[in-house]
């Protein structure tokens, strides 16, 4: 089996002489552009050494606020944000690690995807919460507050 | 001018998989590199509309969480120990998954199939659990009927669980698309796409378990 | 059509039969027809009588074949777009049918009668009336318009995904499909269209009518997600060489943005619906009156969906707009960066404002407040973009196509009904106005003059470049000033009444003096009706003269993208050669430089998608799913569920997906598209 010429087997991603999401304005012709493009791609890839970090750190990330919970350390007023905060470091890990986010230009399209993500799902979670505390406060007096 | 619209021209010569070399047949030959990031970047977008999809799962949780009618609560359900073991599963099977992807960047099939099943063991293993974690719930009057909070948790959990299946069927079709034709252009882009399904979902158990088993045990 | 008594009595009935029937069957029986219902018989009688009248006139014409290879295992987005646009048309008739028995019944019923339709009927027909006109009228003109228009502009041969593009058409059709079933097997929902609990919770609906909105709601959002995936791979990754971003005609923008909202709002109706579903299935409390429930936490999200939706049906038709207003009035669109920015403004802020569907519901002043003021920002880049098309109007060669035309009576229709918006975005005024018909002729005012006058609009423009034929200027005329007038006439009337104080959604109406408001709005609901019957006259007279009609050039209105570079009706490849742009209004461009209709010397193969049967065969196999979880028929819900899945699996078995077009072929056809421009010169 031969794999095009120029990209090895395990590499890390390499910046594509084309950008990845703007069309070929020079001569090279789309066929090239591509042929980079299925190697250079939105998810590149890693080695075996990135992976094995990504797991180990994801593996303290895991133990540590399950440890924390367990052993009732904390208040729970205290536990809650730590954990939380844990929690969204082991996600970026995951996406650096295993997902293999990162800043190249290959990956614009991706990153501007997942920020418009990320910006929706704050508009929807919190501003759900917000909303549904001030209905809960002021329309089921018999219920706890939520939060 | 011509190049620019035949998307053979160059590749005749490279054609990946051995077991579809075939250079009478001009089709297979080259289209797949330009579907290759085309087809991530849809799925990337699918990807996001999943995450919007738990997001919105999650608010309802948020919002339900303290509704439990006088039912049982978290702290009383969660058994974290026996989270920790799913959680391990998971993340074992997202190494697991990604030392079979860069066995297929070295065009090695044994080892991308040998690495899936293991990724496929450990998320039927996950699954299991989760099953029976359902099945022990529902039997001490646990259930989702039982209080907003419960069904809020089942179906959070649930919708979780349902997306780990339908990854495990998709990593059963594989199974059947690597053994009768290997690593060719298409199979590389249906395992670069699980992989991020599958990674994808190991990102939303860390979720699952701060804000649900966590926080709720907390 | 049930009333809630008789639909719990039919509940507990139909437990009384043999385990055997209840299997086979579920829920269903033989008096789930209701038989009893005069106008219920008669209007199912028309449609099964329609749809064997259909199905005989294509054997005897014998086109079963085409219809199958060319249209509906299609993976054309030009054919996949038209079918689109077909469904939307009929369930335009249908909805409006709906809106006709609306308008007769409190006609009738405000003058101390009791009109003709008892209460639960009248609520079903204000339910259907929303979900199709929104559902299944509006958003699949839409996304037809985008589907059909769209890759030509971008200089692309199909979408991303044509296979994806099929299954998500059929999938919309079966929920089409699955939503006139509901009115003649069972009844539809009592709830309104977008079902609020606890009314729309098993406790106060036992019968089917919320089973069947959720499903087929269920059913068709998922090909709309799928839909905006493919449109928005397309545009980022098959644009023309040359294409950058800021140089794609502003439809393709609009065509942009709404797809991206789409991919991220979809999702929250989805999971919306299918918690009502896990209350009403699996006897959860998601939103039920106890056990924890909230149905405020249903309000909530089905509005943050709700709300960006609308958006999604009016950017489309903003772009048309601005395509239109450049094109006839043969200027440049004046600022078109300004419109990029506010649709992709207006896309964002969408999300932000949600919480002005429930001012009412109690979140007090601080929150009604923010929602308040982010609604009135919204209208801000609205704003801009009318500006632009008059600022690109002006100094013009205005030429008055019927295109022109609903662009005009848009202009001045959305713009006073986006100000009756800014209105109602005051909560104080809200207050007053919260489900009052103003809130009704609100938001009519801004669907109709924003959303069906600019489809219509983008029908007229785009027709002959589909069909290789104009369609007719007098007859569209006439329609438009039925439309125009008739709209104004039917709902000027309600502001007043809402004003006065009338409720939306009254069966019976029991003030005196609101009678001849009521007869008047009528008068506007039947003169739209003249307006639609004229319509169908117009595409039904201009296929029987579409010779005397004919587009040779495929620029029939000297257009300025690119999708009239082609021939009319386009080659099913679009482009034998991709084009390369250099610049904005590309065709306009090469018109000018004197590029635009050069052959070249010489073809290559070019690479086509099969046809295939699977997006057809899932979509259908989706209506027995849909079906089955209605009435309780679990075999052949889970049945469906598996042949669907099947289906889908097998399909990344099938090899055989694609072609190349001999170059032979293709010169053939390029040859004989230079004739037609030759003979067009003459």
């Amino acid at each position: 089996m031969s794999t095009p010429k120029n990209t090895p087997s395990t590499a890390k991603p390499k910046k594509p002489r084309t950008p990845h999401a703007r069309p070929v304005d020079t001569d090279q012709t789309l066929s090239e552009a591509a042929h980079h493009d299925a190697h250079h791609d939105t998810a590149g890839h890693g080695t075996v050494k990135s992976y094995v970090i990504g797991f180990i750190l994801s593996v303290i990330l895991t133990a540590i606020p399950f440890g924390l919970t367990m052993a009732h350390m904390l208040p729970a007023s205290s536990l809650i944000p730590v954990v939380v905060a844990i929690g969204v470091v082991q996600i970026l890990v995951h996406l650096y690690f295993f997902l293999h986010m990162n800043t190249s230009s290959s990956q614009m399209w991706n990153n501007a995807a997942f920020i418009f993500t990320v910006l929706i799902v704050g508009i929807l979670v919190i501003g759900s919460l917000w909303v549904m505390y001030h209905l809960n406060t002021n329309m089921m007096p018999g219920m706890m507050p939520v939060e | 001018m011509s190049k620019t619209i035949n998307p053979v021209a160059g590749y005749e010569n490279q054609i990946d998989s051995a077991y579809d070399h075939n250079p009478n047949d001009a089709h297979h030959a080259g289209d797949h590199h330009d579907e290759g990031p085309k087809v991530t970047l849809g799925f990337w977008i699918y990807l996001m509309s999943d995450c919007i999809l738990f997001a919105s799962v999650f608010a309802t949780y948020a919002v339900l969480k303290d509704n439990i009618a006088g039912g049982p609560n978290g702290r009383e359900l969660f058994d974290l120990p026996y989270v920790a073991v799913e959680t391990a599963l998971l993340l074992i099977s997202s190494l697991t998954y990604g030392l079979a992807m860069i066995s297929m960047e070295a065009n090695k099939l044994k080892p991308v199939i040998g690495w899936l099943a293991v990724t496929a063991l450990c998320g039927l293993g996950f699954m299991g659990m989760e099953i029976h974690e359902f099945i022990k719930l529902i039997e001490e009057g646990a259930g989702p009927g039982r209080s907003a909070f419960l069904s809020a948790f089942f179906t959070l959990v649930g919708t979780h669980g349902l997306h780990v299946t339908s990854g495990l069927i998709w990593m059963g079709a594989m199974f059947v698309h690597l053994f009768k034709r290997g690593l060719t252009p298409a199979n590389r882009i249906r395992l670069m796409t699980l992989s991020l399904f599958w990674h994808f979902l190991d990102i939303i158990w860390i979720g699952v378990f701060t804000i649900v088993y966590l926080m709720g045990a907390a | 059509m049930l009333t809630y008594a008789e639909s719990a009595a039919h509940a507990a009935s139909t437990a009384d039969a043999s385990p055997l029937v209840n299997f086979l069957f579920g829920k269903l029986r033989l008096d789930s027809v209701p038989w009893h219902e005069p106008i219920i018989m008669v209007a199912g009688a028309g449609m099964v009588g329609g749809a064997i009248l259909v199905l005989g006139l294509i054997t005897y014409f014998k086109q079963w074949k085409y219809l199958w290879t060319e249209w509906l295992t299609s993976v054309d987005h030009k054919k996949i777009g038209a079918m689109y646009i077909i469904l939307a048309l009929i369930m335009l008739l249908r909805g409006f049918a709906d809106a006709l028995m609306m308008r007769t019944q409190q006609a009738l019923a405000s003058n101390g009668g009791a009109g003709y339709l008892p209460p639960d009927h009248f609520d079903q027909i204000f339910s259907a009336h929303g979900v199709i006109m929104i559902f299944f009228m509006a958003m699949p003109f839409v996304i037809g318009l985008m589907n059909v228009i769209m890759p030509l502009q971008i200089g692309a041969r199909d979408v991303a995904f044509p296979y994806l593009n099929s299954m998500s058409f059929w999938l919309t059709a079966a929920g089409a499909i699955l939503m006139n079933v509901s009115l003649v097997v069972g009844e539809f929902s009592h709830a309104g269209w977008l079902a609020y609990p606890p009314l729309s919770e098993l406790e106060f609906s036992p019968g089917v009518g919320v089973d069947y909105y959720i499903w087929a709601l269920q059913i068709s959002g998922l090909g709309t997600l799928l839909s905006g995936v493919n449109l928005i791979t397309t545009i980022f990754k098959m644009r023309a060489p040359g294409m950058t971003l800021m140089r794609m005609p502003v439809f393709t923008w609009t065509t942009l943005v709404a797809n991206v909202l789409i991919v991220a709002v979809f999702p929250i109706l989805t999971v919306t619906l299918a918690l009502l579903g896990a209350d009403r299935y699996l006897g959860m409390h998601f939103f039920t009156n106890d056990a924890g429930g909230n149905p405020m936490m249903y309000v909530n999200l089905i509005w943050a969906w709700g709300h960006p939706e609308v958006y999604i049906l009016i950017l489309p038709a903003f772009g048309i707009f601005s395509e239109v207003v450049a094109t006839f009035s043969r200027k440049r669109l004046f600022g078109y960066d300004g419109m990029v920015y506010a649709t992709a403004a207006i896309g964002v802020a969408s999300s932000l404002v949600w919480l002005h569907h429930f001012f009412t519901m109690g979140a007090g002043a601080n929150v009604n407040a923010f929602f308040g003021i982010t609604t009135m920002i919204i209208s801000i880049p609205t704003g801009v973009k009318i500006f632009n098309w008059l600022f690109t109007m002006y100094r013009g060669r205005i030429r008055m196509e019927l295109p022109m035309l609903w662009t005009l009576g848009f202009i001045i229709t959305f713009v006073i009904g986006g100000m009756t918006g800014v209105l109602l975005a005051v909560p104080g005024a809200d207050f007053v106005l919260h489900n009052s018909v103003f809130l009704i002729a609100h938001f009519h005012n801004v669907i109709i003059g924003g959303v069906v006058f600019g489809c219509i609009a983008g029908l007229n423009y785009w027709f002959p470049k589909a069909f290789g034929f104009r369609l007719h200027v007098g007859i569209g005329k006439f329609s438009f000033w039925c439309w125009l007038v008739g709209f104004w006439v039917a709902f000027l009337p309600l502001y007043g009444l809402g004003l006065m104080g009338m409720t939306r959604r009254l069966d019976f109406v029991n003030n005196p003096l609101w009678h001849t408001y009521l007869i008047v709005a009528l008068c506007g609901a039947l003169l739209i009706f003249v307006g639609i019957i004229a319509q169908v006259v117009q595409i039904v007279y201009s296929i029987w003269k579409r010779d005397e009609l004919r587009d040779l050039t495929g620029d029939p209105w000297d257009g300025r993208t690119l999708e009239w570079a082609t021939s009319s009706p386009p080659p099913f490849y679009n482009f034998a050669v991709l084009p390369k742009i250099g610049n904005h209004d590309a065709f306009w461009d090469a018109k000018q430089t004197g590029t635009a209709y050069v052959q070249p010397k010489s073809y290559e193969p070019i690479h086509m998608p099969h046809n295939t049967y699977t997006g057809f065969l899932i979509g259908i196999v989706s209506v027995g799913l849909g079906f089955g979880l209605v009435w309780h028929i679990w075999w052949m819900a889970g049945g469906a569920l598996l042949v669907m899945i099947g289906l889908g699996i097998a399909h990344t078995f099938n090899e055989n997906r694609d072609y190349y077009v001999p170059a032979d072929e293709v010169k053939a056809i390029e040859d004989a598209h230079f004739a037609n421009l030759k003979k067009a010169e003459q």
